[in-house]
C-alpha cells in the first residue's frame, strides 16, 4: 500500500450570490488506491468531526457514467488523466507532497450553486429544444424494418456516449457547449431515425445554446482533451455542416 | 386479503383480454388529470413520457440535477427480448419460462408472461428513438448471451446499454417538457406520501437547493424510485440510491413485499480499503468470453501466470457443465463465496476469484475483445491499476439489485388506491433472483407499455382532485411533521458522523443478512439494529442548516430510514425458512449446497404491513400458483 501526503486548496462558496474563496486542507498518509472523490469524502468526514460544514460536491454513480461529478483540478476539467471522470481518477496519479487546487466548473452557463456544485440545467434546456426523435410510445415499426450500416451505428454510438457532465464547457476558453450539442446532433443525424427532424433539431438546439449564454467555438480543441468519453471535435464540424445545411434549406 | 387482480383465462390471453376490459379516459378529459411520477430512471422516464403523450398533466421529480442521471444509466450489459433474430429457438414462452425458473419460482406467472410478451415492442420503440444498438455488418441487430439462458436474446449498446436506453427515455421526457405536458422538478426528494380518504393524492417534497418543503397534489402517484441495495452501504448502486420514497409510502400503509430478496452480483471489483465508498460492477456479459477460476490448492499465492492449467479449478464449468460460466447470478455468487471460504480466494484479501480472458484473447484476438468489452477493461484498469489484457481480472460478489419492493397487483397498483409502483421499486417480476438484462426490460415494460393502460383505468373511476387540495390540513400536517424531523436531525449534534452509522449498519447487514443467512445471525442482527438506531438519534452529528443545499442532511434522512428498514429485511429473511434464489439460508440446502425451496410452506409473496417503528409488522400472504411452469428444483448442471 502506497501512502502520500497532499495539500488541497478547495473552492468554498456559500451560495450563488456570495463571494467564494479557497480553503486549505492537509491530508497526511492517504492510500493512493483511493479515488479522488473518496479523498473528498475523507476531507468531509474530518470537517464534520471538527464541527465545520463539509465541501458540497456533486457525485452519484462513481463509475464514470452518470455525469454528475466534475471539478477543475489543477486547472484541468476532471483532473490530469485523459478520458477519465473525476470519480474514476485515483490518487496514484498524484505525487507525494503535491498541492491540488480544486474548483467548480467556471462558465456563465453553469452558475455556482455551492462550493463545487454548479447548475447545469442549461443542458436540459438544450436537449428539450430538440435532442430526440419525436416518436410516440407504441408507434414504432419492427426493429428490423430499417437497417443501419454497422459503421454508422458505431459512429452514432461514439457521439451518443456523451454523459452530459459539462467538462467541455469548463475546459473551453469561450465556455462553448458546441461539443455537447455537436455530439447529440451527430448521434441522431447519423441514424435514419433522426433524419425527418434533423433541420429543425439543429436550428433549435443551437438557438437555445446561444440563449443560455454559451460561447462559440474557436478551435482550441480543449473540449475534446477534457472529455471523459473522448467525444471527437469532428462532431463540432458535423454540427456546423448540419447547421449550414439547415439554414440554406429554411 | 390481498387481491392480485390477475385476470382469468389462459396465460397467453390474459393481458390482451385485460387491456380490453381496462376503462379509458376520454382524450379531452385526460388533460384534467394530474399525475405525479417520482424517479426518472428507465421506468419513471418512460412512464412520464408515455403518460404525457396520452394527454395527462405530469409532474416529474428526481434527486439529481437532471433526469438523465438516474442510476439506470449505469446498467452495462444489455436488455432481453424474445425477438429470436438469431433463430436459436427463442420465443415469448421461453423467455417467460427462463425468467420464472431464474427467479426460483417466487414470481407471479401472469406478470412474467406479460413482461415477455411486451419485450419485443421495447426493442422496436428504442430503435425508433435512435438508440444505437450494436449491429452486424449486414445492418441487422446483434445479440449476445446472458446468464440463465441458452439462447442469445440480449440486445446491447457496447457496455453502455442502460445509458443509451435511458437517454432515449430522457429524450422522450424532455420532448414532453418542451411541449408543456411535463413539469420537471430536479433536485427534489420525496419525503412523504399524502393520502386523502385512503387514496394516494399527493406527495411532500424537499427542494434540495433551498431546503423548502413543498406539497404537490395529483390524481395518482407513481413511484419509480429504484432499489435499496445501498442498505448494505457498499453496493454497485449510485450513492444517492435509497429506500426513502418507498419506505415512507410503506409507513403510510403500502405493503412491502419480499424485502429479503436481494441480488448479489457475482462479478464486481473487490474491496480495497475502509474508505471505499462503492463497489463497481463488471458486466455479466463478460462471462460470455471469460472463464472463472481459482487455484486448486488453498492458500496458493503465486501470480496467476505461474499457475499452470492443471493447477487451476474452473469451478463453474466443473460444477455446472451445461451452463458453465453463464449460470444465474445467485449461483455464481454463492459458488465464488464457497471457493473463497475454503481458502482458494486470490488477491491480497483472499476475497476474489479470477475472471480470465486469455482464452478469448487467443481465440478472438485483442481487437474483437476490445470492441466488445473495451470500456469495461478500461474501467477495471483505472480502478485496480492493472491491465486485464495482460493478467486476469479479480472479482468478488457485491449487492446489486433488489427483487423485493412495494407490493403491486397486476395493474402495478399497490394496496393503496392511486399509488402505482414501477421498475425496481416494485416486487413483481423477478421472484427471488433476477436474470441478467431483465431489469432494463422490466423498467421499460412497466413505463412504456403497462402503466399507461392500467393507470388510465384507475383515473377513469376518479373525479379530478380539487385544485386547492394542497391547502388542506392533511398536507400542512405532513409539512409540520417533516419539518420537525429535519430539525431533530440537525439538533442532535452528537459525536459520530452519518457515515459512521451507515457503514456500521451496512457491514453488519452484509455479514448477517448477505449471501449466507442463518437463524442465529439474523437474530443477532435483530438485536443490533434497534441499538444502532437508538444511538443514531442520540449521537449523530449533522452539520449545516436545513435552509440550503446540505448533502449531510439528505444522507442523514436516508440513513435514518435504512435504520428502520433493515429490521424488515432481516425479519423477512428470518421468517422465510427456505432457501430460494438470492435468499440463501444455511439451514436449508441440498446435499450439493444448492438452494432448497420449501414449496409446501413458502410458495407465496410475503407482503408486510407497517405497524409502527420497532413493532411487529403484519404478514399478508399472496399464494403463488404455477399453472404453466412446473415447480422443480432448478438445475443448471
Amino acid at each position: 500500500m502506497n501512502k502520500i501526503t497532499l495539500t488541497l486548496k478547495v473552492w468554498r462558496q456559500k451560495n450563488a450570490k456570495s463571494h467564494g474563496r479557497f480553503e486549505v486542507y492537509k491530508l497526511t498518509d492517504i492510500d493512493t488506491a483511493m479515488s479522488f472523490l473518496e479523498m473528498l469524502d475523507v476531507v468531509n468526514e474530518n470537517l464534520t468531526r471538527e464541527g465545520k460544514e463539509p465541501v458540497a460536491f456533486d457525485h452519484d454513480c462513481r463509475e464514470g457514467i452518470c455525469g454528475m461529478c466534475g471539478a477543475v483540478v489543477n486547472g484541468q476539467a476532471h483532473g490530469p488523466l485523459r478520458a477519465t471522470t473525476l470519480c474514476q481518477l485515483h490518487l496514484r496519479h498524484f505525487k507525494n507532497n503535491q498541492t491540488i487546487v480544486i474548483e467548480p466548473w467556471r462558465s456563465k452557463g453553469f452558475p455556482v450553486v455551492k462550493d463545487l456544485v454548479v447548475d447545469r440545467s442549461a443542458f436540459d434546456k438544450i436537449i428539450a429544444s430538440g435532442g430526440y426523435v419525436s416518436v410516440r410510445t407504441g408507434s414504432a415499426p419492427d426493429a428490423h424494418a430499417v437497417l443501419i450500416k454497422k459503421d454508422d451505428a458505431e459512429k452514432a454510438m461514439d457521439a451518443a456516449a456523451c454523459i452530459g457532465c459539462g467538462a467541455c464547457v469548463a475546459a473551453c476558453p469561450n465556455a462553448s457547449a458546441m461539443l455537447f450539442v455537436g455530439a447529440k446532433v451527430s448521434h441522431l443525424v447519423l441514424l435514419p431515425q433522426g433524419q425527418p427532424e434533423s433541420e429543425a433539431r439543429v436550428l433549435n438546439m443551437v438557438k437555445t445554446m446561444d440563449a443560455q449564454g454559451f460561447g462559440n467555438c474557436s478551435n482550441e480543441y480543449e473540449c475534446e482533451a477534457a472529455c471523459p468519453k473522448e467525444i471527437s471535435v469532428k462532431n463540432i464540424a458535423r454540427l456546423n455542416h448540419e447547421f449550414r445545411k439547415a439554414q440554406i434549406a429554411k | 386479503m390481498l387481491d392480485s387482480k390477475i385476470p382469468s383465462g389462459p396465460l397467453q390471453d390474459k393481458w390482451t383480454k385485460h387491456q380490453l376490459k381496462l376503462r379509458l379516459v376520454n382524450p379531452s378529459n385526460k388533460r384534467k388529470y394530474q399525475v405525479i411520477v417520482v424517479g426518472t430512471g428507465l421506468a419513471g422516464s418512460s412512464a412520464a413520457a408515455s403518460l404525457a403523450e396520452l394527454g395527462y398533466q405530469v409532474k416529474v421529480f428526481c434527486l439529481q440535477d437532471s433526469p438523465r442521471r438516474a442510476h439506470s444509466i449505469a446498467a452495462q450489459g444489455g436488455i432481453n427480448a424474445a425477438k429470436n433474430y438469431p433463430n436459436d429457438g427463442d420465443s415469448v414462452e421461453r423467455l417467460f419460462h427462463d425468467t420464472v425458473k431464474g427467479g426460483d419460482f417466487r414470481a407471479r406467472e401472469a406478470n412474467v408472461y406479460r413482461l415477455a410478451e411486451v419485450s419485443n415492442c421495447i426493442i422496436d420503440q428504442c430503435v425508433a428513438q435512435g438508440v444505437p444498438f450494436a449491429r452486424e455488418y449486414s445492418g441487422y441487430l446483434e445479440n449476445r448471451s446472458f446468464g440463465g439462458a441458452q439462447v442469445s436474446r440480449t440486445f446491447y449498446a457496447r457496455g453502455q446499454t442502460g445509458q443509451q436506453l435511458l437517454l432515449g427515455a430522457y429524450g422522450a421526457l424532455m420532448k414532453e417538457v418542451a411541449r408543456g405536458n411535463i413539469t420537471l422538478y430536479p433536485r427534489s426528494e420525496m419525503l412523504d406520501l399524502v393520502l386523502v380518504e385512503g387514496e394516494a393524492k399527493g406527495i411532500l417534497i424537499r427542494n434540495l437547493l433551498t431546503g423548502k418543503l413543498e406539497s404537490h397534489a395529483a390524481d395518482a402517484v407513481v413511484l419509480a424510485t429504484g432499489g435499496y441495495s445501498t442498505v448494505f452501504y457498499l453496493s454497485t448502486n449510485a450513492k444517492a440510491c435509497n429506500v426513502t420514497a418507498i419506505w415512507r409510502a410503506y409507513k403510510k400503509g403500502a405493503y412491502f413485499a419480499n424485502p429479503c430478496f436481494t441480488q448479489i452480483h457475482p462479478t464486481c471489483i473487490p474491496l480495497h480499503g475502509d474508505y471505499q465508498s462503492k463497489l463497481t460492477l463488471m458486466s455479466e456479459s463478460l462471462r460470455n468470453d471469460a472463464r472463472v477460476w481459482v487455484p486448486q490448492k488453498a492458500g496458493d499465492k503465486r501470480p496467476p501466470s505461474q499457475i499452470s492449467e492443471n493447477e487451476r479449478d474452473y469451478f463453474l464449468e466443473r460444477k455446472y457443465p451445461n451452463f458453465g460460466n453463464l449460470v444465474p447470478r445467485d449461483i455464481a455468487s454463492r459458488s465464488t463465496k464457497e471457493q473463497c471460504d475454503q481458502g482458494r480466494g486470490v488477491g491480497e484479501s483472499g476475497l476474489a476469484v479470477y475472471l480470465d480472458f486469455s482464452e478469448a484473447l487467443q481465440r478472438l484476438g485483442r481487437d474483437i475483445v476490445q470492441d466488445r468489452y473495451g470500456n469495461l477493461f478500461d474501467m477495471y484498469a483505472k480502478i485496480m491499476g492493472a491491465d486485464p489484457y495482460q493478467e486476469p481480472m479479480m472479482i468478488y460478489p457485491a449487492p446489486h439489485y433488489t427483487m423485493g419492493g412495494l407490493w403491486v397487483d397486476y395493474n402495478l397498483m399497490s394496496n393503496v388506491p392511486g399509488l402505482f409502483v414501477i421498475g425496481e421499486a416494485n416486487f413483481s417480476d423477478h421472484g427471488a433472483n433476477r436474470l441478467g438484462a431483465s431489469a432494463l426490460m422490466q423498467g421499460l415494460a412497466d413505463g412504456y407499455f403497462i402503466l399507461p393502460y392500467t393507470l388510465g383505468d384507475y383515473l377513469a373511476g376518479c373525479k379530478p382532485v380539487d385544485k386547492n387540495l394542497t391547502q388542506y390540513p392533511i398536507f400542512k400536517e405532513a409539512e409540520i411533521k417533516e419539518t420537525q424531523k429535519i430539525q431533530r436531525l440537525l439538533a442532535v449534534n452528537g459525536k459520530q458522523t452519518v457515515d459512521d452509522f451507515y457503514k456500521r449498519l451496512g457491514k453488519m447487514l452484509w455479514d448477517k443478512c448477505g449471501m449466507l443467512r442463518t437463524e442465529k445471525n439474523l437474530k443477532e442482527a435483530l438485536d443490533e439494529i434497534p441499538a444502532i438506531r437508538e444511538e443514531f438519534w442520540r449521537d449523530v452529528k449533522v452539520p449545516g442548516s436545513g435552509d440550503d443545499l446540505n448533502q449531510s442532511l439528505e444522507k442523514a434522512g436516508r440513513v435514518a430510514d435504512y435504520l428502520e428498514f433493515a429490521e424488515l429485511i432481516v425479519k423477512d429473511a428470518l421468517h422465510r425458512r427456505e432457501s430460494c434464489g438470492g435468499h440463501f439460508r444455511g439451514e436449508f440446502q441440498t446435499p450439493e449446497g444448492e438452494a432448497k425451496r420449501d414449496d409446501e410452506n413458502f410458495c407465496y409473496v410475503a407482503a408486510w404491513e407497517f405497524k409502527g417503528v420497532g413493532s411487529e409488522p403484519f404478514l399478508h400472504k399472496e399464494p403463488l400458483a404455477f399453472e404453466e411452469v412446473k415447480l422443480a428444483q432448478r438445475n443448471y448442471k
